[in-house]
C-alpha cells in the first residue's frame, strides 16, 4: 500500500495513501471533535465538529473526509481550528434543550451524550446571547413502542439517516425540509410508530446526542455491567451486548460479529425482557394427581395451578426421571423418544442427544430442524456431502447475481437481508423467486412469483435454458460432477415455454433469469423454508444444488449454496447429533464404524438403527399397544410440538397421550401444558454456551443475570436426570461444566471443530471447518472438492410432484404458513416480549386487496379460516405481495394456531411436513371480541 | 425527570391492540397509482429513471396545485423508491406545495418577490396588502425572482408581472392569467440561422474548426465562469476534455443571486447563441450528453427555451448531443454547482465536499464540464471576433467585458455590458443615467446578496474579479445594487441574512444555524459585534459551501463600514 508523508500538528507523519486526517490523528492519540462521523457510517462531514486547518487553503478541511496528501501541512490544533470547532459545539448545544436524554454515566449535567461529551472536551459554554435563542421545542414522538424520538435533542447529523439507509437499508429515515427547519422524518414525516419503520434500532444505536433513544433506557447510561453474548433469536447469529442494571438487561446493543458487525434486528434489540416476563416458571411443576391432559386447556386461559402443583426439585427430577426408566424396562427402549431443541447451546445439544443414545437406549432424537431445513440437509448430504452451507451470507458482497428463494429474509433473517440488500446497492443483483412478494422484492432486479408448490417446474426450466443454450461450465462438470447426463437429459422436456403454463412465470423471465445466473461472475443461491417445506421439498434442493453444479457457481467466493438456518442454534444443534440417523457431526448410526467408534466413546451399547423423526414419533405416540415402537414416554427440552407441529390436534392429541411427558421450558408453553413434569429452565441470556450459526460460525453466549427463582441451567437439569437413569457422567467446571461438554463433543467433532478449543471460542468467534489452533477456519469451502466418497458433488434429477392436497371446491384457496418479523417461531417467548408483542399483538391472515375484493371481505374484517384438519378465527391484513387464490398466516399466535390448519404429508427424503401449502376455505366470521 | 422516561408502553401498546389491516407504513391506493400513472407515464421496461424524480413532482404538482401525500406514496412505488426519498426530496424544494390528504390545494399561487432590490421598491407593503385583498389565493413572499430591474417584482402562477402593483396583480387573478406570457422580441431559430448562426458549431463538429484553437481562445480572451467564481473557462474545458469518458455537461442557469438577471435577460433576448456555445463546448470538450437546469422561477424563458431546443432537434445543424432541459424548483443553492447536480440527479440540492472536483467526478459520477449561462452565451462571439475582441476591452489595469445587472436606486436599472474594472461611480453615471431622482449613493452591494457591502466612499473601486476581496467583498455574478441615504446598510444586511436563512440548505452547521442566529442577532439596534464574529469566523471557516462561506460578508461589512448605523465601535 502506498504512504504519504505529511505534517500533522508539527510532527512528521506516514500514513497509507487516502486514509482520512481524522483516523491518522486517532491512530496517534489526537482527540479531534466529531458527532456526524461514527465508524461504520460513510463519513459525511456535515457537522464540522472535526475541522483542521490545512496550510494553504482558504477554508478549514472536515478531517473525516479528507486525506492526506503529500507535504500538506495540517493543524488539529491550531488557533483557527479550535475556534471553529468550539463554535459548532456552542451553536449545537445552544439549540439543545436544558434536560437530556443520554446523560454521560449517571451525570444530569451532561445530557446529550457525545456532544456534552465533546463540549466538555473543549471547555464549551454556552453563552447567553445564543441560549437565548434556543430553537422552537417540538412535541416528542413517542408513538413507537420500542424508541422515543425527542427532535429537541436532534443536531440533523444524519447518523440516524445512514444507519436506516447506507447500514440496515430498511429506508424509512430522511432528513426532509431544509436550512434550519432540516428534520429527522420517518417516512411523510410520520409518527414513528405509524411509519414503515421494522424497529431494528439501528438510528438508536447511531444518535449521538440522545434524539433518537431506547424508552428502556433513557436518562442515565450507567449500568451495573456489560456482558458479550449472542442474540437468540435467529441462525443469523448477531452478537450482543447486554446492558444490565438492577440485575435485569435494560437494552441491548449490537456488538462487532462476523455475522452482523453491530446491526441487530427488532427482536435481538427489543425482544429480550421476555426473560422477565412473569409468566415464567420458578419451580418445578408436577400434574396433579388425577387432572387429565386436556388438549382444550392449552390456550393458557386455565389457572395452571388447577392442573399443576410445584414441587421440589428433587422430587421433580425423580418424578420425571424414574417412569421413563420404568418404561424403557417395561415396553424397551423404542419406547422413549426426545425432542432437544435448536434454541439451546450446543452443548446442551449433545448432552441432550447423548442422554436419549445411550440413557433411553434408542436414536428416537429430533428437532425442530425437521420442520425446516431437513429436506435441505437430506438433498444437501445426497448431492454436496455436507449439510451446511458452502459460503457465509455475506458473500453476497462478492456475488453480481443472487438468487433468494422461498425465503423472506427481511423478516426473518433481517440482518442477513440487510447484506443482500447492501450487495443490491453496490449493483449485486436479486433475484426474488417466491410465490409471495416480501421487502427484499423493492431491492431486487427480478422477482419471480412463481405459482406455490411449482419451484421444480421453474428450476427445471432453468436448467433447461442452461443446458440447451451451452451455459454449463463443461469443465466443473466433467472434473466435479457425476450423474451429469442423466441430468441433462432429464431437463430436455422442460421447456421455459411448457413450464410457464405451470409455474406462471413468463418463458422469456425464465430465460433472461437463467442466463443471467449461468454466465454472472459469481452467483449464489439463498433459499428458506419456502423451498424445504414441501412433500417435494427435497427435490427442490436438488434442482438447487443441479443449477450451482452445472453453472460452476460454487466453491468460490460470491457463489454456492446457502440454505438459510431458522433457529439459532439450528446448526449446532444438527452438528451435535440432534438426528435420528446421525451421531454428532452427521456420522450415521447405521454406519458400522461411526457407532462402532461412538460405542467406544461413550463406552455403552448402543442402538445401530435410525430413531424416528418428529413427525413420525408423533405418529408412534398414537400407535396401536402392539406397536413394539409405540412411543410411550418423552423428554422435550425447549421445544413446542403443540404449537409447531402440522396438524396440531393430532399433535396435540398424540402428546396427550402419552404415558410420561417431561417437558423443560421457560414458559408454560402449549407442549407444556400435556406435560406430566414441568421443569423450570433457563433462558439464553441466563447461561454460558456456544451456538453455530448459519454461516457455521461458532460463537460464545455467555451468562448476564442468574434465572429467576428455582429455575436451573439446563445443561444441570440434563445431567442431574442423566444421574438418574444411571449414567455416571462427571462435567466438572462452573457453569455446569460446559467447558468440558464441549470439549468432550469436539472430540466427536474433530473435522468441524478439531482446532476450535474452548478458550479459542472465549476470545472470539470461529467459523468451521477448523482442524487445528491455526486453522484459521473456512467459511468458504468446497473449493476444489466436495466431501462426498469420491469427492465429486452428486446429480439429481427432479420431476413434478404435486402437493399432497390440493385446492377443490370445498377448500378453494391455499394456506402458506410461515413467520413475521416480530415474533419467533411459536412465539413462546417474543409474545411474552413487550415492545414485540405491542407491535404484532395478534394473528392476522394476510391476502391480496383483489383476493379480498373477490371473496367479499376486507381488510381488518374477521374471518373463520377451515381446513380440514381445523379452523382459526382471525382478522384479516391486506399484502399485495400474497399471490392470489392464497392466503398466509404466521404460525405463533397459539389463539389462531395455523398448524392447526396445516397438512402433515411428509417429504419422503427429509421427513418435513408440507407446512406450505394446504387447502383451505375462508369465510366472514362475526366480529370478534378485540 | 428526564422527558420521556416513563411514557406508556402500556398506552401505545393498548392503541396498537388491534392489529394492523395493511403492512406497515402508508400503502399506495389504487386511485392515487392511476392519477400518478395518468401524469407520469406506465414505467418503461427497467423502470422510471430515478433522476426524472423532481421532474414528475413537477408534473404531479402543477396538476393538483400541489403534492398530496397519496401522490407521493404512489408515486414513490411506481418509481420504486422509498416513500421518505420522495418526500425528503419533494420537501427541499419550496416550489412544492405539500399538502396532507385531507387539505384542499390552493387554485393559485401569487408570489411577491422579497428581495433587496425590490424590498427597496416597496415589495413588502405590496405583498401586505396583496394578502389583505386577495382571498382565496395564496399569496407567499419569496426570494429573488431575477426580475430586479423591474422591481417590485412578482408573479401570478407561472406569470410574471414586472414592476407590479395591487390592481395589476388583482386584475391578473381576477382574470386568472396565470399562463407565462410569450417573449415577441426573441430570436427564434430561423432568425438566428439567417444571421449566420450555427455556422460555427458546424465547423466545430465537422472538424473544420480545430478544437484546440478554439480552446486556445478561450484561454487568451481571458473568459472566465460568469456564474461567480471566475474559474478560466479555457482550463476548464481543458481539464474536463482530459478525463476518461463518457463526458457530461451541466449547464448552469439557477441564477438565483438576488440582484442577478443577466442570464434570463439574454436568454430571453437570443436563447440561440447560447445553445451555440452548448453544441461547441460539447463538441470541444466531447460531452455525450448536456444537461440544462433552469430555475423554476423563469417559465417566460423555459417556454421560449423548450421550444427552440425543439426547432433545433427537429432540425439540427450538426449532430446533436443528447439535450435534456431540467426544471429547478425553488432553492437558490442549487446554483451552487454541485447543488445543482445533486439536483439534475433528482436529489436534495445539498452541495457536495470538494475534492473530488466536478471535473473528475460529477453528474452521475462522471467527468462534467459545468458553465454558466453567460460564459457558454459568449463562445460564438469569442470565437468569431477573435480574442482581443473580448481582451482588449477594461479600465482600470482590467481586462474583458461584463454584464452587470445592475438596480436599486439608479435612474436606468438593468443589464449593461461594460468594462472590466468599472467603478460603480463610472457604472451608475455612465451606463444607469446616474442616482435616481432624490437620491444621493450610500452604499452598495457589488456582488449580490453574498458578495458583501461597500460604502460610498469605495465607489471608485474597480469592479472585476480579485478587486474587491482586500474590501472584505467580492463581485461574483456582478449583480450591483445600489443604496441611498434612504436606506440602511444594516437592513440591507439583514434583508440578505434572511435569505441565507432561508435558503440554507441544512446541510452543515455553521450555515444551518448560524445564518439563522445571525439573522435573528442582526434584528437588534446595537449588535452584539463578539458573537455575529464568531458565527461569522465559523460560517467562513467550516461551511461546505460558498453559501455559507460568503453568509458573514453582510456582517463583517456593517461592522467594518456602518458601525454607526448597529451602534458598533467605529474603527479609525
Amino acid at each position: 500500500m502506498s504512504t504519504v508523508q505529511f505534517t500533522l500538528n508539527g510532527q512528521s507523519v506516514e500514513a497509507p495513501a487516502g486514509k482520512s486526517i481524522f483516523n491518522i490523528a486517532k491512530d496517534l492519540g489526537i482527540a479531534i471533535p466529531h458527532l456526524c462521523h461514527k465508524e461504520g457510517l460513510a463519513p459525511d462531514g456535515n457537522c464540522r465538529a472535526c475541522v483542521v486547518e490545512v496550510a494553504g487553503e482558504r477554508t478549514l478541511a472536515p478531517s473525516c473526509c479528507r486525506s492526506a496528501k503529500p507535504g500538506m501541512q495540517v493543524q488539529t490544533n491550531s488557533e483557527r481550528a479550535v475556534k471553529s470547532q468550539k463554535m459548532v459545539l456552542e451553536m449545537l448545544l445552544a439549540d439543545l434543550p436544558e434536560q437530556g436524554n443520554k446523560w454521560l454515566d449517571d451525570r444530569a449535567e451532561a445530557p446529550h451524550g457525545e456532544l456534552s461529551q465533546w463540549a466538555e472536551h473543549h471547555g464549551v459554554q454556552v453563552r447567553p446571547a445564543l441560549a437565548q435563542l434556543r430553537r422552537e421545542t417540538v412535541p416528542a414522538d413517542l408513538s413507537h413502542p420500542a424508541m422515543a424520538v425527542n427532535l429537541d435533542a436532534c443536531i440533523q447529523c444524519n447518523r440516524c439517516q445512514r444507519a436506516c439507509r447506507d447500514l440496515q437499508v430498511n429506508d424509512v429515515i430522511g432528513l426532509a425540509f431544509r436550512g434550519a427547519h432540516t428534520q429527522v422524518v420517518f417516512d411523510l414525516a410520520d409518527p414513528m410508530g405509524g411509519s414503515s419503520c421494522v424497529g431494528c434500532g439501528e438510528c438508536v444505536q447511531a444518535c449521538p446526542t440522545g434524539a433518537l433513544m431506547p424508552k428502556s433506557h433513557m436518562g442515565p447510561q450507567k449500568v451495573d455491567r456489560e456482558v458479550d453474548s449472542v442474540c437468540p433469536f435467529c441462525g443469523v447469529g448477531c452478537l450482543v451486548t447486554y446492558q444490565v442494571k438492577d440485575e435485569k438487561i435494560i437494552s441491548v446493543k449490537g456488538r462487532e460479529g462476523p455475522a452482523n458487525e453491530g446491526r441487530l434486528c427488532v427482536k435481538g434489540r427489543f425482544g429480550m425482557d421476555y426473560i422477565h416476563s412473569p409468566d415464567r416458571i420458578t419451580q418445578p411443576l408436577i400434574r396433579k394427581t388425577g387432572v387429565g391432559k386436556d388438549v382444550g386447556l392449552i390456550d393458557g386461559h386455565t389457572d395452571w395451578r388447577e392442573v399443576f402443583r410445584e414441587a421440589t426439585w428433587e422430587e421433580a427430577l425423580d418424578l420425571a426421571a424414574l417412569p421413563l426408566n420404568t418404561l424403557r424396562q417395561q415396553h424397551g427402549p423404542k419406547s422413549l423418544a426426545g425432542f432437544g431443541s435448536a434454541k439451546g447451546s450446543n452443548e446442551e445439544a449433545y448432552l441432550f442427544q447423548k442422554l436419549v443414545r445411550t440413557g433411553f437406549g434408542s436414536n428416537n432424537v429430533d428437532h425442530c430442524t425437521r420442520l425446516c431445513h431437513a429436506s435441505s440437509v437430506a438433498a444437501l448430504l445426497e448431492g454436496v456431502g455436507s449439510g451446511a452451507v458452502s459460503n457465509p451470507v455475506r458473500d453476497v458482497e462478492h456475488s453480481d447475481l443472487i438468487i433468494v428463494i422461498g425465503s423472506n429474509p427481511t423478516a426473518n433473517h433481517p440482518v442477513a437481508a440487510t447484506w443482500m440488500k447492501n450487495a443490491a446497492q453496490r449493483g449485486t443483483r436479486i433475484v426474488l423467486a417466491d410465490p409471495r412478494i416480501t421487502d427484499i422484492g423493492s431491492h431486487a432486479w427480478r422477482t419471480l412469483q412463481f405459482k406455490a408448490d411449482s419451484d421444480v417446474a421453474l428450476l427445471n426450466a432453468m436448467l433447461h435454458v442452461i443446458v440447451t443454450e451451452n451455459l454449463c461450465d463443461e469443465n466443473f462438470l466433467r472434473d466435479r460432477a457425476d450423474n451429469v447426463a442423466e441430468l441433462k437429459a432429464h431437463v430436455q422436456s422442460y421447456t421455459p415455454e411448457a413450464m410457464s403454463a405451470v409455474c406462471g412465470i413468463p418463458a422469456d423471465t425464465i430465460r433472461e433469469v437463467a442466463r443471467a445466473y449461468a454466465t454472472a461472475k459469481a452467483a449464489m443461491i439463498l433459499w428458506g423454508m419456502g423451498v424445504s417445506q414441501h412433500v417435494h421439498g427435497t427435490d427442490n434442493v436438488r434442482c438447487l444444488i443441479a443449477l450451482a453444479s452445472i453453472t460452476g457457481q460454487i466453491g468460490r467466493p460470491g457463489t454456492g449454496l446457502h440454505p438459510l438456518r431458522g433457529q439459532n442454534n439450528v446448526q449446532g444443534a444438527s452438528d451435535a447429533g440432534l438426528i435420528p440417523m446421525m451421531y454428532p457431526n452427521y456420522q450415521r448410526v447405521s454406519d458400522k464404524s461411526a457407532h462402532d467408534w461412538f460405542e467406544k466413546f461413550w463406552d455403552t451399547k448402543l442402538d445401530d438403527q435410525p430413531g424416528y423423526t418428529v413427525v413420525e414419533i408423533m405418529h408412534k405416540a398414537l400407535a396401536p399397544d402392539t406397536d413394539p415402537h409405540k412411543v410411550r414416554g418423552m423428554y422435550i427440552m425447549g421445544e413446542n410440538p403443540a404449537m409447531s407441529d402440522p396438524d396440531l390436534h393430532h399433535a396435540r392429541h398424540a402428546l396427550a397421550s402419552l404415558q410420561h411427558l417431561v417437558v423443560q421450558d421457560i414458559f408454560l408453553t402449549e407442549t407444556a401444558w400435556l406435560a406430566d413434569v414441568v421443569l423450570p429452565a433457563s433462558a439464553w441470556p441466563e447461561k454460558t454456551g456456544t451456538v453455530s450459526n448459519t454461516d457455521r460460525t461458532v460463537q460464545m453466549g455467555r451468562q448476564a443475570v442468574l434465572p429467576p427463582g428455582g429455575a436451573k441451567p439446563d445443561l444441570w437439569i440434563i445431567q442431574q436426570l442423566a444421574q438418574r437413569m444411571g449414567l455416571g457422567w462427571a462435567y466438572a467446571g462452573e457453569h455446569d461444566g460446559v467447558a468440558a461438554v464441549y470439549e468432550e463433543m469436539r472430540q466427536a467433532m474433530a473435522p468441524a471443530i478439531g482446532g476450535i478449543d474452548w478458550a479459542r471460542l472465549n476470545a472470539g468467534s470461529v467459523t468451521y471447518p477448523c482442524v487445528s489452533a491455526d486453522d484459521p477456519g473456512q467459511p468458504i469451502v468446497f473449493h476444489d472438492q466436495f466431501p462426498t466418497q469420491d469427492g465429486r458433488v452428486r446429480l439429481v434429477t427432479a420431476g413434478l410432484i404435486p402437493a399432497n392436497e390440493q385446492p377443490d371446491a370445498e377448500y378453494p384457496l391455499v394456506l402458506i404458513t410461515g413467520r413475521q418479523l416480530e415474533h419467533w417461531h411459536t412465539g413462546s417467548m417474543t409474545r411474552r416480549a413487550k415492545v414485540l408483542d405491542a407491535l404484532e399483538p395478534a394473528a392476522t391472515a394476510s391476502m391480496h386487496g383483489s383476493e379480498m375484493q373477490r371473496l367479499g371481505l376486507q381488510a381488518g374484517q374477521w374471518v373463520r379460516m377451515a381446513s380440514r384438519r381445523g379452523e382459526v378465527v382471525l382478522p384479516l391484513r391486506q399484502d399485495d405481495g400474497t399471490p392470489l387464490g392464497t392466503v398466509f398466516i404466521p404460525f405463533a399466535y397459539q389463539e389462531a394456531a395455523a398448524n392447526l390448519l396445516t397438512n402433515a404429508a411428509l417429504d419422503p427424503f427429509g421427513k418435513i411436513p408440507e407446512f406450505k401449502f394446504c387447502a383451505v376455505r375462508v369465510e366472514a366470521a362475526p366480529l370478534q371480541k378485540a | 425527570m428526564v422527558n420521556a422516561t416513563h411514557i406508556g408502553l402500556d398506552q401505545v401498546r393498548q392503541q396498537l391492540r388491534q392489529p394492523r389491516s395493511q403492512l406497515k407504513g402508508r400503502q399506495a391506493t389504487g386511485q392515487a397509482l392511476e392519477e400518478v400513472r395518468a401524469l407520469i407515464g406506465e414505467p418503461p421496461t427497467n423502470g422510471h429513471r430515478r433522476d426524472l424524480l423532481i421532474e414528475h413532482l413537477h408534473v404531479l404538482n402543477d396538476h393538483f396545485h400541489g403534492l398530496f401525500e397519496r401522490h407521493i406514496v404512489a408515486l414513490a412505488a411506481e418509481m420504486r423508491l422509498p416513500v421518505v426519498e420522495v418526500f425528503e426530496v419533494a420537501s427541499f424544494y419550496h416550489h412544492f406545495e405539500l399538502l396532507k390528504d385531507a387539505e384542499t390545494a390552493p387554485h393559485m399561487t401569487v408570489r411577491v418577490c422579497n428581495s433587496l432590490s425590490c424590498s427597496l421598491a416597496g415589495s413588502d407593503s405590496l405583498l401586505r396588502q396583496l394578502q389583505n385583498d386577495l382571498l382565496d389565493v395564496k399569496v407567499v413572499p419569496v426570494p429573488c425572482l431575477g426580475r430586479c430591474e423591474q422591481a417590485p417584482a412578482a408573479q401570478v402562477g407561472q406569470q410574471a408581472v414586472a414592476h407590479a402593483t395591487v390592481d395589476m396583480m388583482a386584475q391578473r387573478v381576477a382574470q386568472n392569467q396565470t399562463a407565462p406570457e410569450a417573449l415577441p422580441d426573441a430570436i427564434r431559430l430561423d432568425a438566428y440561422l439567417q444571421t449566420g448562426g450555427y455556422q460555427l458549431a458546424q465547423q466545430v463538429a465537422a472538424g473544420l474548426k480545430d478544437h484546440e484553437s478554439v480552446i486556445q481562445v478561450l484561454e487568451s480572451s481571458g473568459l472566465r465562469g460568469l456564474g461567480g467564481a471566475g474559474f478560466p473557462a479555457g482550463r476548464k474545458w481543458r481539464i474536463v476534455r482530459n478525463q476518461s469518458g463518457p463526458r457530461l455537461m451541466a449547464v448552469n442557469i439557477d441564477e438565483g443571486e438576488p440582484g442577478t438577471f443577466k442570464d434570463r435577460t439574454c436568454l430571453e433576448a437570443d436563447p440561440h447563441r447560447f445553445l451555440e456555445g452548448v453544441l461547441i463546448a460539447a463538441s470541444v470538450v466531447g460531452c455525450e450528453a448536456v444537461y440544462i437546469y433552469l430555475r423554476d422561477e423563469y417559465h417566460e424563458a423555459r417556454v421560449l427555451l423548450s421550444e427552440e431546443l425543439a426547432s433545433l432537434q427537429a432540425n439540427p445543424p450538426c449532430a446533436l448531443p443528447r439535450i435534456e432541459l431540467r426544471r429547478g424548483a425553488g432553492a437558490y443553492i442549487c446554483g451552487e454547482e454541485s447543488a445543482m447536480i445533486e439536483s439534475i440527479e433528482g436529489k436534495r440540492g445539498e452541495p457536495r465536499m470538494r475534492p473530488p472536483y466536478i471535473a473528475e467526478v460529477g453528474l452521475f459520477g462522471r467527468p462534467t464540464l459545468e458553465h454558466n449561462f453567460e460564459t457558454l452565451f459568449w463562445v460564438r462571439e469569442l470565437i468569431e471576433q477573435g480574442a482581443d475582441s473580448f481582451s482588449a476591452h477594461g479600465r482600470h489595469g482590467r481586462q474583458g467585458l461584463r454584464r452587470f445587472s445592475v438596480s436599486g436606486r439608479v435612474k436606468q436599472p438593468g443589464v449593461k455590458l461594460a468594462p472590466a474594472g468599472i467603478t460603480l461611480r463610472e457604472l451608475v453615471d455612465e451606463y444607469c443615467g446616474g442616482m435616481a431622482e432624490g437620491h444621493t449613493l450610500y452604499a452598495y452591494l457589488p456582488g449580490g446578496a453574498s458578495g458583501g457591502i461597500l460604502p460610498a466612499r469605495l465607489a471608485d473601486v474597480p469592479l472585476d474579479f480579485d478587486t474587491l476581496q482586500p474590501h472584505g467583498c467580492f463581485i461574483g455574478s456582478a449583480a450591483v445594487m445600489v443604496l441611498s441615504q434612504h436606506d440602511s446598510a444594516r437592513e440591507a444586511a439583514v434583508n440578505v441574512m434572511r435569505f441565507f436563512a432561508h435558503e440554507s440548505c441544512g446541510q452543515c452547521t455553521p450555515c444551518r444555524v448560524g445564518t439563522d442566529k445571525a439573522a435573528q442577532l442582526m434584528t437588534a439596534a446595537v449588535w452584539d459585534a463578539d458573537t455575529l464574529q464568531d458565527l461569522a469566523q465559523v460560517m467562513g471557516d467550516a461551511s461546505i459551501c460558498g453559501l455559507g462561506q460568503a453568509a458573514p460578508n453582510p456582517i463583517r461589512c456593517v461592522l467594518d463600514y456602518f458601525p454607526h448605523e448597529v451602534g458598533a465601535e467605529v474603527k479609525a
